[in-house]
């Protein structure tokens, strides 16, 4: 059997003809050539594939490509892109910046998957404490780095995206794009 | 991992659901996936077809109706976990959601697929027993309800019959001075409980026990409530010498199950431990009104 899903996919309208047993991973980094989307433990429990649908994050090994028809995905190739460009620095979204300021990764393999549970928590919490951040990754295993600096880059991304938006905020419109990309 | 293959059909109403799963034998309902998916994936269950009533919004929400709470199946944890009504009426439920699974697992996970997996290591079936929950079930004949004593029937195995959809569980408020609290021990590998215990306490006016509640989950096949401990809480000062005392007698009439990580008399004896903080917790948080 084949169904047919429409979702949008980093802002973009996707249509595929899919079986339904199709994994939503499989299905972007398959089909859509979105290889960020990392698939470590297929067992829900790493969270290495964790994206966001409708602003939550989920992890993909445990979605059906046909139960995000008609839902909205965000992979850590659309994550910049998903908030304004003035709170970018260099094309990156603060999450982004912040991990590479904080030495937030070794070997990267985790990451995408953390990047997007972070990017959860701030949408939800714009100054999380040291435990929420804990907390809100307790879904993403980092067999590398014991996640002090992890945890570090996380509510580093918080503070520069809450210094961004208070700058935004007292600044004119046209001059608000300035973030650096 | 790939499941093998099965069809998909999307039902846009309770109606559609239920007649989907009457054509096929051996149909399965979907909502967030996150019990049978894994079941699949791992080829322990094969369907011919799995009916998504992830759409069905009469199935949704949480919401208190004639000051009952009413959750739909298609609620996920995280609601539950984040409902302000939820925290301060049904804590114990709350923070039992809190605790399912990590948070990925609680954005796409369903209050309605928890309950009818019936998984007795899973958090929400002790929430639901300890509140006397009330589920709705739907089939071809109309609804019927359906208590939490009489719901689980063992490890996976619920009152739910071929072709039935759970739909909503109901529970009423604890009263006045009265609270809850739920407390896990969880495995440190899979989260799962080894042991869970919800307790609630209700005050009279000279702040001793009206009536208390203890459920158990993790240690039996089927979470169970302590009626030994109950009736022993009745009359006392909810303090944590009195909940020590109160619960010697936690497993009366009950098996507690042992594993290869926990024996059953260790998790006989953190359940005792966690029982007695939960009721002190909940007597804490009645007296403070």
């Amino acid at each position: 059997m084949q169904y047919r899903v429409l979702m949008r996919v980093n802002g973009r309208p996707v249509e595929r003809e899919t079986e339904p047993r199709t994994l939503l991973v499989h299905l972007l980094r398959d089909e859509l050539g979105l290889t960020g989307t990392h698939v470590g433990c297929d067992t829900s429990q790493c969270g290495a594939c964790t994206v966001l649908m409708d602003g939550r994050a989920v992890k993909s090994c445990t979605v059906l490509a046909v139960q995000a028809d008609g839902h909205e995905i965000v992979t850590v190739e659309g994550l910049a892109d998903s908030v304004d460009a003035a709170l970018r620095y260099g094309g990156l979204h603060p999450l982004q910046e912040a991990f590479a300021r904080a030495h937030g990764l070794q070997c990267g393999f985790c990451t995408p998957g953390v990047l997007m549970a972070g990017a959860d928590l701030l949408s939800r919490n714009p100054d999380p404490s040291e435990a929420d951040v804990r907390e809100a990754l307790e879904g993403n295993l980092c067999r590398c780095t014991g996640y002090e600096n992890i945890v570090a880059a996380v509510r580093l991304a918080a503070e520069l995206l809450r210094e961004r938006q208070q700058a935004g905020a007292g600044r004119p419109a046209a001059h608000a794009a300035g973030g650096g990309d | 991992m790939i499941a093998e293959a099965f069809d998909y059909e999307r039902a846009d109403s309770l109606e559609a659901a239920l007649a989907a799963l009457a054509r096929r034998p051996g149909a399965k309902v979907l909502a967030g996936g996150h019990s049978l998916l894994p079941l699949l994936k791992l080829r322990l269950a094969q369907v011919p077809l799995l009916v998504d009533i992830d759409g069905v919004g009469e199935l949704g929400g949480v919401r208190v109706e004639d000051g009952d709470l009413v959750v739909g199946a298609l609620a996920r944890h995280r609601d539950v976990a984040d409902s302000e009504a939820v925290r301060r009426g049904w804590t114990a439920l709350a923070q039992a959601a809190s605790h399912v699974g990590d948070p990925q697992v609680r954005s796409r996970g369903t209050v309605g697929g928890n309950l009818a997996h019936g998984d007795p290591a899973s958090d929400l079936p002790t929430a639901v027993l300890l509140f006397d929950g009330v589920l709705t079930v739907a089939s071809g004949a109309g609804l019927r309800q359906v208590s939490a004593r009489d719901f689980w029937l063992g490890p996976f195995a619920t009152a739910l019959g071929e072709g039935e959809i759970l739909t909503a569980v109901r529970m009423a408020p604890l009263g006045d001075r009265a609270a809850s609290a739920y407390r896990k021990f969880p495995h440190p590998a899979s989260g799962y409980a080894v042991v869970s215990v919800a307790a609630a306490v209700r005050l009279d006016g000279e702040g001793r026990v009206a009536e208390a509640r203890v459920a158990v989950g993790g240690a039996t096949y089927v979470p169970f409530r302590a009626a030994a401990a109950e009736a022993a809480m009745v009359g006392v000062r909810p303090d944590p010498p009195a909940c020590r005392e109160a619960v010697a007698d936690l497993f009366a009439g009950q098996e507690p199950a042992g594993d290869m990580y926990a024996s059953a008399d260790y998790r006989a004896h953190i359940a005792r431990l966690y029982a007695a903080d939960a009721l002190a917790a909940a007597g804490a948080a009645a007296a403070a009104g």
